[in-house]
């Protein structure tokens, strides 16, 4: 604080109040309508308040399904959701790390140009190749699979980029000292490498497991089967038509509860998302 | 930078590069050189014979109206999404940056929508906007705006910028925080006793400080605006009402995987993938002039 300005200070806290509501709105509105009866959301304006219909509507959607649209309930969507993320995460902190201590420990042909490879795949996001991807999956019988969900999600050039960055850091003298000390590669990976890049791996855990949470296109392209739906595409689906089409309170419910899980990540690891957030940007 | 102390093997190093090396040929790779071939070919209406037929597809789509003004939409929806929430965003950080009280509680209550998916974004302002029975909606009728997105193009792309704006608003506070915390106190100070009331400092030192932020954040928000937004179209509007919302990546996915359209589809994914290389190589360029700074 350089200087006391209480008017000036008054008015930062209105602007942030002022943004912290409206940022919260949409998603007050959201956790009311999912406590609501249809017919009460129907009859406009809803009601701001919560009602009591809370349990009936989150044990009808997370057991049963909506009745009008998709009727595939919501835990086994939930429990889809939670592999494809952690799948995706581990997956991608697996083969990025691995890859990453082979390009920074070791001098080999082509080392260079595999890093390159990796590195320009920051440039070909899902969304420019949708249709040829589509096809590979199909051809490997991947469609409705978790492999098909998860395997074109997971290399990762941050990951890749971040490990080797910080790899960079680690000081030589600790690769010398366990050179001397007979440790091979792979013992040094293990007992060195891996331990020093908990916090790396933190960080990227909790930037991945949003991603990996929150896919909507690929998912939405190779999933027909109810059985595999995420939560994601799980509510889309519940979007049968119109306004007055929809089970409202339910499709609220449904949304509570597909948002619940990543911000409670990000709200609980707060310090990792800031960190991989970003250092993975940069 | 490169490591003095390495590990020798001849084949080790392949084998920890070989998953993600396999992954990115055949999910990449594969795929992309795939797309650049079929732009370059014509499908017949029931799929069954391709034919080469060079630029075509390329010519005929920058003669399609329906293209040309999808650029347009594009580019109005990426200006105004980075726009806008590049300033509110500027806007709560500042403010952030000041209050010494509460500081931590407003950084975590501001921080959160960056974790909801960008369907289920769309879903929650299509509810409050729906024409009938949205909440919001009914408000506006107090104040005499008629509002319904579903048959006014207008109303759709304000709806669809608002809910990308709030979903992306998370991402820009915490940078624009993390710049403002790196700017020296002693250069406030130094200016505060010099005489220079807040919001001159603001514009003279904070400002210009804050720029190389500010322009990495409009490449990631324009990014974000061309890509990341698919859930939020798709969700909403799905490119209505008459194609007033339909960017160019959800026109590559309706005319590819809706219409069918090989050829067609695949030579916007081309010019897509040429965009987004021609971003990337400006965000590095930016990120090697920062080292400077």
């Amino acid at each position: 604080m350089v200087e006391r300005r209480p008017w000036l200070d008054v008015f930062a806290h209105v602007v942030l109040i002022a943004g912290v509501l409206a940022i919260a709105f949409p998603v007050y509105v959201t956790f009311v309508a999912s406590t609501l009866t249809l017919e009460q959301i129907m009859a406009a304006p809803m009601p701001l308040i919560p009602g009591n219909q809370l349990i009936e509507n989150y044990s009808q959607v997370l057991f049963a399904g909506t009745e009008k649209g998709s009727k595939a309930p919501v835990a086994t969507m939930l429990f889809n959701s939670t592999v494809v993320a952690l799948a995706i995460t581990f997956g991608k902190i697996a083969i990025s790390i691995i890859s990453s201590f082979a390009i920074v420990y070791f001098r080999f042909p082509l080392r260079m140009f595999f890093f390159w490879m990796i590195f320009v795949t920051l440039m070909l996001p899902v969304e420019v190749r949708i249709i040829p991807t589509f096809q590979v999956i199909a051809d490997l019988g991947m469609l409705n699979s978790y492999a098909g969900l998860t395997l074109p999600l997971i290399a990762s050039a941050t990951a890749t980029f971040l490990f080797r960055q910080f790899f960079l850091t680690i000081p030589d003298e600790l690769a010398e000292a366990a050179r001397i000390d007979g440790a091979g590669p792979m013992r040094f990976f293990r007992d060195v490498v891996v331990p020093l890049s908990k916090t790396t791996m933190a960080a990227l855990f909790v930037i991945q497991f949003i991603y990996g949470w929150n896919q909507y296109l690929w998912p939405l392209l190779i999933t027909t089967d109810e059985s595999m739906y995420t939560v994601v595409i799980g509510i889309k689906r519940m979007i049968v038509g119109g306004d007055a089409a929809n089970e409202w309170n339910l499709v609220m419910a449904t949304a509570m509860l597909a948002l619940l899980p990543p911000a409670l990540v990000v709200i609980l690891m707060q310090k990792w998302f800031v960190k991989g957030l970003v250092e993975t940007e940069k | 930078m490169e490591k003095r102390v390495v590990f020798r093997s001849a084949w080790l190093p392949y084998l920890l590069v070989a998953p993600q090396l396999a992954i990115t040929i055949v999910f990449f790779f594969w795929p992309a050189s795939q797309a650049v071939w079929y732009s370059f070919q014509l499908q017949d209406a029931f799929g069954l014979r391709t034919q080469f037929v060079g630029l075509q597809n390329f010519y005929t789509l920058f003669k399609d109206p329906n293209y040309l003004a999808s650029f347009r939409t594009t580019a109005i929806f990426s200006v105004a999404v980075a726009g806008i929430g590049i300033t509110l965003s500027l806007l709560l950080a500042v403010m952030a940056d000041r209050v010494v009280r509460g500081a931590v509680v407003y950084k975590t209550l501001l921080i959160w929508p960056y974790a909801v998916a960008a369907a289920v974004a769309g879903v929650l302002y299509a509810f409050m906007f729906a024409p009938s029975i949205g909440i919001v909606t009914f408000w506006l009728k107090g104040f005499g705006i008629h509002w319904n997105w579903v048959i006014d193009g207008d109303q759709a792309m304000l709806l669809v910028i608002m809910a990308a704006v709030w979903n992306q608003i998370s991402y820009n506070f915490l940078f624009f925080l993390a710049g403002l915390q790196s700017i020296p106190k002693s250069l406030i100070e130094a200016a505060a006793i010099d005489g220079a009331g807040p919001s001159r400092r603001f514009w003279t030192i904070v400002f210009p400080l804050l720029s190389p932020t500010a322009f990495f954040l409009l490449v990631v928000n324009v990014v974000y605006a061309f890509f990341g937004t698919f859930g939020i179209i798709d969700a909403i509007t799905q490119g209505g009402p008459a194609q007033s919302t339909q960017i160019l990546v959800y026109k590559v996915y309706h005319d590819g995987v809706k219409a069918a359209d090989l050829g067609g589809s695949s030579a916007q994914s081309v010019i897509l993938m040429a965009i987004v290389i021609a971003l990337t190589v400006v965000q590095f360029r930016f990120i090697e002039r920062k080292v400077q700074y």
